[in-house]
């Protein structure tokens, strides 16, 4: 492009000559007028998709929160009714309390599950068995909850389960799974945390690689030693992973709802219903758009919260390096 | 260092090398154990499906195909319209990817390499969309879908997955790591900003834009909540859907049929598995602070 300079014209891009004596300032003004929306036509697809599918539909979600509308009829305000009623209802609270059990309990068992085989697999171990461990913990992750779930519950049939087969052969009589309200909460449980546990794995993984050996040399001239070690100088050295771990495993499990809605469609009763599942079905099912919306602005809030606490706390019991 | 270790081995108690040599083992076998729990339902899964239908609830369980039978596999194209649910699955899952990964690369160029006002602000509400759970989007959206008609269409599914903030932002990410100074050089070599985007950032990115296209495969492949919303009608059904109405209106009778559906909805899944688990991970982890 060496030859810009010797045409008359300017560029050499462009013949519709000008002027000899804007050779030089004509491009760089050419330049800065197409940096200008330049980068505009690049965000273009992005920014009016999100405008369209994700900005505008909280605004109307939060907005509808305020409205009766069953999409049929023309919407009418209601002012904080639909909130009114919806904490009154006592499907939608006890979804709520289940989805709150859920949570405690499924990352509870993720994160303990999820720490303590990443720090089996990260001590002295040969590199293949490594690979394979790491890969077997992480394939569920690819698999669609809604498969899972099909499967699972024929593991977990009352009768002919492998599940009660197994528990049959130390001695456990069969354990009514699916009919049950303890039973089912417990399956969804299980089968949730058999999926999502290798999520947070990978992150313990990369979060004890980042710890430096010579830490571990330290504590262990120190005298430290098996799991005192990890009590002492793993542990506190996690934390910031920990942190992350757990905000995304809360977020997640209090969006629940593929592996209910197969497994057990919230059932026995109300027992596994969940928050999204009511929001779902008062929707879709009931036709009642304002209290769904309602129903969703609380189950962001609450979000939002959690999110907001775990973070303040972070401050006082996370150790940064 | 090597020296002092070796006189360590030599000298110390042989009782302290045995006992590590156990609490490797000890270690090993805590993992298989839960590796045998996390591989079992998956191989018990593939094992069922290659085994006549009236042998489904078999006990004790036979984990290994050891005489495979393939009367489910032909039931399941029988009882279910397994290619069309394919053919939905692919196409939506498809034209997502793609459309992501075009999309997340210009939007996060821009971010990572253009200057202009506002830039900061517009990248701040970016990455807030993605704390928004989907749940509380979809009334509005599916409203929207059907004001402009595209109700129980593929389409419904397809484009308001596009846009995509996590993308982006990964997107952003990757062409941060490629130097600026690339943009000057194909200035001065007289390329327009368009052409240095094509020609010089876009190759190099290749990587990135593997990891979105993974994702966004991975994620809509196994999607269940959005289609169970969009879609009313069975042939716009795609393979979640399409296996767990199978599920419901089979009997128990005929299991193995089922799973001979969820082997074969898991076969795209697995390939990703094989060849692009490290993708897959780093996607996963990436904007974790790992």
């Amino acid at each position: 492009m060496s030859t810009a300079t010797s045409t008359p014209t300017g560029t050499g891009r462009k013949p519709g000559g000008r002027q000899v004596t804007h050779k030089h300032s004509q491009p760089s003004k050419r330049g800065r007028v197409q940096q200008r929306w330049l980068p505009w036509a690049f965000l273009a697809p992005t920014i009016v998709g999100m405008g369209i599918f994700t900005l505008l539909p909280i605004v109307a979600s939060v907005a509808l929160a305020f409205f009766r509308w069953d999409i049929i009829s023309a919407p009418t305000f209601v002012g904080f009714d639909n909130f009114a009623e919806v904490v009154q209802d006592p499907t939608v609270r006890v979804s709520f309390l289940n989805s709150i059990v859920f949570v405690i309990v499924a990352v509870a068992l993720q994160l303990g599950l999820a720490l303590g085989l990443a720090i089996m697999v990260q001590e002295k171990l040969p590199a293949w068995l490594r690979v394979f461990f790491r890969s077997a913990f992480f394939f569920p992750l690819i698999l669609s909850a809604a498969s899972v779930s099909i499967f699972m519950r024929y593991l977990f049939n009352e009768q002919f389960g492998v599940v009660n087969w197994l528990l049959s052969l130390v001695g456990i009589p069969a354990v009514p799974w699916l009919t049950t309200p303890g039973g089912s909460a417990a399956v969804v449980i299980l089968v949730y945390v058999w999926q999502n546990f290798g999520f947070s794995f990978l992150l313990f993984v990369g979060g004890l690689a980042s710890i430096p050996v010579e830490t571990y040399e330290a504590a262990s001239i120190d005298g430290a030693t098996g799991w005192r070690k990890h009590f002492y100088v793993t542990l506190p050295l996690l934390s910031p992973t920990t942190l992350v771990a757990s905000v995304m495993a809360i977020i997640n499990a209090l969006q629940v709802f593929d592996q209910p809605y197969v497994l057990t469609r919230g059932g026995p009763g109300d027992s596994t219903r969940t928050a999204v599942m009511v929001i779902f079905e008062s929707a879709f099912q009931r036709l009642e758009f304002g209290q769904a919306s309602a129903i969703g602005v609380i189950l962001t809030l609450i979000i939002m919260a959690i999110t907001a606490a775990q973070f303040r706390l972070s401050k006082r019991f996370v150790f940064y390096q | 260092m090597t020296l002092i270790s070796e006189r360590v081995e030599t000298t110390a108690p042989v009782v302290t090398r045995k006992k590590r040599d156990w609490s490797v083992a000890g270690r090993i076998i805590a993992l298989l154990i839960a590796a045998v729990f996390v591989l079992g339902p998956v191989l018990w899964t593939l094992s069922t499906s290659l085994r006549p239908p009236s042998e489904s609830f078999k006990l004790p369980p036979a984990f290994l195909p050891l005489n495979p039978d393939l009367t489910s596999y032909q039931q399941v194209f029988k009882q279910l319209n397994i290619v069309l649910l394919v053919m939905n699955s692919a196409l939506v899952t498809g034209l997502i990817a793609v459309g992501q990964m075009v999309t997340a690369a210009l939007a996060g160029y821009a971010f990572a390499h253009l200057r202009f006002r506002g830039r900061g602000a517009l990248f701040s509400i970016v990455l807030a969309t993605m704390m928004v759970p989907a749940q509380v989007t979809i009334v509005p959206v599916f409203m929207l879908i059907r004001g402009v008609g595209l109700s129980d269409t593929l389409l419904a599914l397809i484009i308001p997955a596009i846009p995509t903030a996590f993308g982006t932002f990964l997107m952003r990410q990757y062409f941060l790591g490629l130097p600026g100074e690339l943009a000057e050089a194909a200035a001065i070599d007289g390329a327009s900003p368009w052409r240095t985007f094509r020609s010089v950032y876009a190759p190099l990115a290749v990587p990135g834009l593997a990891i979105v296209g993974i994702l966004a495969f991975n994620f809509h492949w196994n999607e269940f909540f959005r289609p169970l919303i969009m879609t009313i009608s069975e042939q716009n059904f795609t393979l979640p859907l399409g296996l767990v109405s199978l599920q419901g209106n089979l009997g128990t009778g005929s299991i193995s049929v089922v799973l001979a559906g969820v082997v074969l909805s898991m076969i795209p899944a697995l390939v990703v598995f094989m060849f692009g688990q490290r993708a897959l991970q780093d996607g996963l982890t990436a904007g974790t602070g790992k």
